[in-house]
């Protein structure tokens, strides 16, 4: 097999989980989008450890480490997405914006926003 | 011991006590007259010991390299010869009188520990200076005088004058003492040592590469020290200290100290003509215009400042004419006397709780109430005025009979005219010193008014019956202690020539004639004066009395100083127009009053400029300097203003810009890999 059909399904693979990473508002489709773009790399390393013709296949042995880590990464995103939802009635990535830097120090002064109130309640 | 363990003890003894006074004088009060006293005392008796062991033979040198220092080395050297044995005398003798008298002058005083330490450390400086025979480590005791002498003149802290005149006092020596360090500096280079004895045998056998350069600028350290012209003024104005300081620092021994180290350098200065012009001229100005302003003070203690300065002015006159005997001689006379003057002058002022002398004049009985402080006084007025056959007279005439020596150029390599300078302002001096010490007595001692105000009667368990004990009994023995000296001193004047250079001290007789008569005129001219003006005195009431009349002695004269202006309305003067100085000085009593005006030029050529430099630099400071800085604060928080307006919240917009981010570095580094875009 070319190595070109393995590289081109990684790089739309990639570019699916990119525009999902940048584009949904669900943290849940998020986090798969970040699987997609994982998945995509070890695509990549596998077809490439073969193409190389590695004798130790390392591009085999790396690709086990992402599953692994992939799988103890979602693990704890799911996690903390659901304690998000818990807390807050909600997993909307766009409006969990605490960090967000107000302008003349608002956050210092206690202003409540929507989200630190649902905080408060839970 | 041997004459060098015991001369080793006497500057270190008083060290000793200064150092254990000031570790345990909080701890023990108990312990700290003791201490003060104890170890001068032993310092003065080795002292003594020194002198007749040194027998005014030949001069002991020893010595020890302290450290080595690549060019020239630093020696702990001594150097005891007739001079040193005898000077040292005087200062054991007189800081000894001056401890014993504290105990009682500042007896209450809460500072007192401090004060007994400091004095007892000057002394050991001043002893160390005397004694030692290395010039940098007799500018270690000149210097450590030097701050002594700041900490003592300003012991009355509380008052203004005491604060000005200490930092002034510390300020004008340091302005001496740096050409005096540069002229050391010279000095070693031209002969290659420190030590007094090689830089003198380097003078008599090579000469010297810039006599005139080096001796003009150890000459400042001299005038600052010593309070001669153009360096003087801190003198007068330290008289804000208590008065046994005045009487150890201030006309004893720390101005002493610049004229013994012109005396032991003195083929230094020899070596070069012109210095001893200046040296001369520079004498004949402060001897005539201390004894003008001393007719214009008010202030007691400041008549005898500037009386120091004048006399001061003779010695240096004496070494200007090449005869260093006579101005050590002059030296020992006028330690004893000037030390008893202000030491009198302590009591007359406790005595009278003002230290006004247009006060005390509209005041009667003050000499009943204070019979030693009185007749002591007297004498030491007399020996001051050089009038037989007391000792100032003998001292005063060997000086003038050294400058008549040069005059007549009869003396070799000194120039006619210093000698003509110092004898004519000599004499005018003569003329001016017993117009003012006329002055000084017949205001304080002949006064009409007013009873003197009554001494202090419970001062030391005083019982009903027994005579009331009004003044510490220390401070009246102490006066009579110095009383022998002063009368008598004179007749070692056949006997010193051999502890000196060998040259005759007896007075001429064409000098002591003139010498005397002119003192005798200006006494009688003075009393004239007085008894002219004294009908004006009734009419104008002036004699206003501040001092609680039981303060302890320290706090009378503290209060005294710091009433004197708002009573009076001047440190040194009163308006005042029954003073006979008033009369016999015309239209120059004004300017005379100031100090002829020197602190204003001081003020003008020194004082506005840094003023108006520390002006100039707190503008730049402030409004340029300052600028940068805060611009440098300003700029990132704007910065910081403008980037925080990215920090959404949003986590996709970061993720948005990182990625743009890294497409636009990947593709540089394509561009660069490739060599493109380069």
């Amino acid at each position: 097999m070319h190595l070109a059909y393995p590289a081109v399904l990684a790089v739309l693979l990639f570019c699916t989980g990119l525009y999902g990473v940048l584009a949904r508002r669900n943290a849940i489709l998020v986090l798969m989008s970040v699987e997609l773009m994982l998945n995509a790399v070890n695509l990549n390393l596998v077809a490439f450890d073969v193409w190389l013709r590695d004798t130790l296949h390392s591009g085999q042995a790396l690709t086990l480490f992402t599953i692994a880590i992939a799988a103890a990464e979602i693990g704890i995103g799911l996690a903390i997405v659901l304690l998000v939802y818990r807390n807050r009635g909600s997993s909307d990535i766009d409006r969990l914006r605490d960090l967000a830097e107000r302008p003349d120090g608002a956050d210092a002064d206690g202003t409540p926003q929507p989200d630190t109130q649902a905080e408060a309640t839970a | 011991m041997t004459l060098t363990t015991t001369a080793v003890l006497v500057p270190l003894l008083p060290f000793l006590g200064a150092v254990a006074g000031l570790l345990l004088g909080r701890r023990t009060p108990g312990f700290v007259r003791p201490l003060a006293v104890l170890p001068t005392l032993a310092a003065a008796g080795l002292t003594v010991a020194v002198a007749v062991g040194q027998g005014g033979g030949p001069a002991t040198d020893v010595a020890t390299r302290l450290t080595p220092t690549g060019s020239i080395p630093i020696d702990l050297a001594l150097h005891i010869d007739g001079f040193a044995a005898l000077i040292a005398v005087l200062v054991g003798v007189v800081a000894t009188c001056v401890q014993i008298y504290s105990t009682g002058y500042l007896r209450d005083d809460p500072r007192y520990p401090s004060y007994a330490a400091l004095v007892s450390l000057f002394t050991a400086a001043m002893l160390l200076v005397v004694y030692t025979g290395d010039l940098m480590v007799l500018l270690v005791g000149w210097e450590v005088m030097g701050i002594c002498s700041y900490f003592l003149v300003g012991h009355y802290w509380e008052t203004e004058t005491a604060r000005a005149a200490s930092l002034k006092a510390f300020l004008v020596t340091k302005l001496g003492d740096v050409p005096f360090l540069f002229g050391i500096f010279a000095l070693a280079a031209d002969t290659g040592t420190f030590r007094i004895t090689g830089i003198l045998g380097s003078v008599v056998n090579r000469g010297l590469d810039h006599p005139t350069l080096i001796a003009l600028l150890l000459l400042a350290g001299v005038a600052g020290k010593s309070a001669q012209f153009p360096l003087h003024t801190w003198l007068p104005d330290a008289m804000a200290g208590p008065t046994p300081v005045s009487a150890l620092i201030h006309a004893a021994t720390m101005v002493a100290a610049g004229i013994y180290v012109v005396a032991r350098l003195l083929p230094v200065f020899a070596a070069s003509a012109a210095a001893l012009v200046v040296m001369a001229v520079i004498a004949a100005i402060t001897m005539v215009g201390s004894g003008l302003a001393a007719l214009a003070q008010d202030d007691i203690k400041r008549v005898l400042a500037y009386s120091t300065v004048g006399q001061l002015g003779y010695m240096l006159g004496a070494l200007a004419v090449g005869d260093r005997g006579a101005a050590v001689f002059h030296l020992l006379a006028h330690g004893a006397f000037k030390a008893l003057l202000f030491l009198g002058a302590g009591v007359i002022i406790h005595a009278a709780g003002t230290n006004s002398l247009a006060a005390m004049s509209r005041m009667s009985g003050l000499s009943r109430r204070i019979p030693d402080a009185y007749w002591t006084v007297t004498v030491a007025l007399l020996a001051l005025a050089a009038i037989p056959p007391f000792a100032g007279f003998f001292s005063k005439e060997a000086v003038l009979g050294a400058a008549e020596h040069a005059a007549t150029g009869a003396a070799h390599g000194i120039p006619g005219a210093a000698g003509w300078t110092v004898l004519v302002s000599g004499l005018l001096t003569a003329l001016l010193t017993a117009a003012y010490a006329a002055r000084l007595w017949l205001l304080a001692f002949k006064g009409r008014g007013v009873e003197a105000p009554d001494l202090p009667q419970a001062l030391n368990s005083v019982r009903a019956g027994e005579t009331p004990s009004p003044q510490p009994v220390v401070m009246n023995a102490v006066l009579w202690v110095l009383f022998v000296p002063t009368v008598a001193l004179g007749l070692s004047a056949p006997l010193l020539p051999e502890w000196f250079d060998g040259r005759s001290l007896a007075p001429t007789l064409t000098t002591s004639v003139v010498g005397t008569g002119i003192a005798v005129v200006g006494g009688l001219v003075t009393y004239a004066t007085w008894r002219h003006t004294t009908a004006l005195a009734a009419r104008t009431p002036i004699g206003a009395v501040v001092v609680d009349p039981d303060a302890a002695p320290g706090l009378a004269e503290e209060t005294a100083i710091a009433t004197h202006a708002p009573v009076y309305g001047d440190n040194a003067g009163a308006a005042d127009p029954a003073d006979p100085g008033r009369l016999l000085l015309g239209p120059l009593h004004r300017h005379a009053a100031v100090g002829f005006h020197l602190d204003a030029v001081y003020s003008a050529l020194f004082v506005r400029p840094v003023r108006a430099a520390a002006t100039l630099v707190r503008f730049l400071d402030r409004e340029v300097v300052d600028t940068y800085v805060r611009g440098a604060g300003t700029a990132p928080r704007w910065l910081g203003a403008a980037v925080r307006r990215a920090q959404t919240g949003n986590v996709q917009t970061y993720l948005g810009a990182l990625l743009a981010g890294s497409l636009v570095l990947a593709i540089a580094a394509v561009l660069v890999a490739t060599g493109t875009g380069a």
